[in-house]
């Protein structure tokens, strides 16, 4: 039970550290309420994807995985390009995430959540992953990227206009590319008859 | 603070290695296909901050082209979410668990 609860515990630790950061740099330093909501989406997505990785119910792993495409969708908003956010929202919430649930309910066997979660290389796979963080955020650091300028609010109709006027050729590949994976998806989830039941 | 890239790669970064260790650490494959599901939205994350901070062009054309090339990355995701999780059904069928490392009929 008490091994159950140290993820979530883990991540609460961390949203609310996040929390309380943004609560006093709101407070103290005068930030403005962009900032404190920036603070809070970003932990409330940081702290929800590493539930997703290390939860034992799955179930619960793909919930933890809407509220982290929510606060992904929240981030976009805040960044000025709304119709992203939008978009996230529909592809990412509304279709992907029900079909990851879909098919967690469709494989998921009784014995399955009480069984080890992890791999044997779990422990090398966190070391690894500390090792990419770590060698991005100095990466990022390090580059200086040109003075910054201000933030460009992203309008629909220069989007719409970019999208079908210069990147007509590509939006017809992707329209190709959905219907090929639809055919394939429906092909290989098909049951043969006669084959393995 | 939240008004500099800086703050939104970093962001992005650690997004993409949680991703990474939950492709390489977990046993089910389809929390091994949620982790990678994770790690295109960090690159979408990546990639709508700088067009949002003008590296695509500082007008709106350069951003509608930033955010133009992140609405592929979605689309392509889903497709690539519809094939896994088929195969990994068609896995199940045959095999009757869904966790990876119970697949080694390739292994001789």
């Amino acid at each position: 039970m008490v091994r159950k609860l140290i993820p979530i515990l883990v991540a609460l630790a961390v949203m609310g550290a996040v929390l309380g950061l943004a609560a006093l740099m709101l407070i103290f330093l005068g930030q403005d309420w962009e900032d404190a909501l920036f603070w809070i989406l970003a932990a409330v997505m940081i702290g929800s994807a590493f539930l997703v990785v290390t939860m034992r119910d799955i179930i619960r792993c793909g919930l933890a995985m809407i509220v982290c495409f929510g606060a992904l969708a929240g981030i976009y908003v805040l960044m000025g390009a709304p119709l992203i956010g939008a978009a996230q929202v529909i592809v990412y919430i509304g279709a992907i995430s029900v079909l990851v649930l879909f098919a967690i309910m469709l494989t998921q066997t009784k014995d399955a959540p009480a069984r080890l979660v992890f791999q044997t290389q779990a422990g090398p796979a966190a070391i690894a992953a500390v090792i990419i963080a770590v060698v991005i955020a100095l990466a990022v650091t390090a580059t200086d990227w040109g003075e910054l300028t201000e933030r460009v609010r992203l309008s629909t109709d220069a989007m719409s206009a970019a999208l079908f006027n210069d990147f007509v050729f590509p939006f017809e590949i992707v329209s190709v590319l959905l219907l090929a994976a639809v055919i394939g998806a429906v092909f290989l989830a098909k049951r043969e008859p006669g084959g393995p039941s | 603070m939240s008004n500099s890239l800086d703050v939104y790669l970093i962001l992005s970064g650690i997004l993409f290695a949680i991703g990474a260790f939950g492709f390489l650490a977990r046993r089910n494959a389809i929390s091994m296909l949620m982790s990678i599901e994770l790690m295109l939205n960090a690159v979408n994350l990546a990639i709508v901050a700088f067009a949002a901070f003008g590296r695509f062009g500082t007008n709106q054309a350069g951003v509608a082209q930033g955010s133009v090339i992140a609405l592929m990355v979605m689309a392509v995701a889903a497709a690539e979410a519809t094939v896994g999780l088929a195969i990994v059904i068609a896995i199940y069928r045959n095999k009757h668990t869904p966790l990876v490392d119970e697949y080694d009929s390739m292994r001789q």
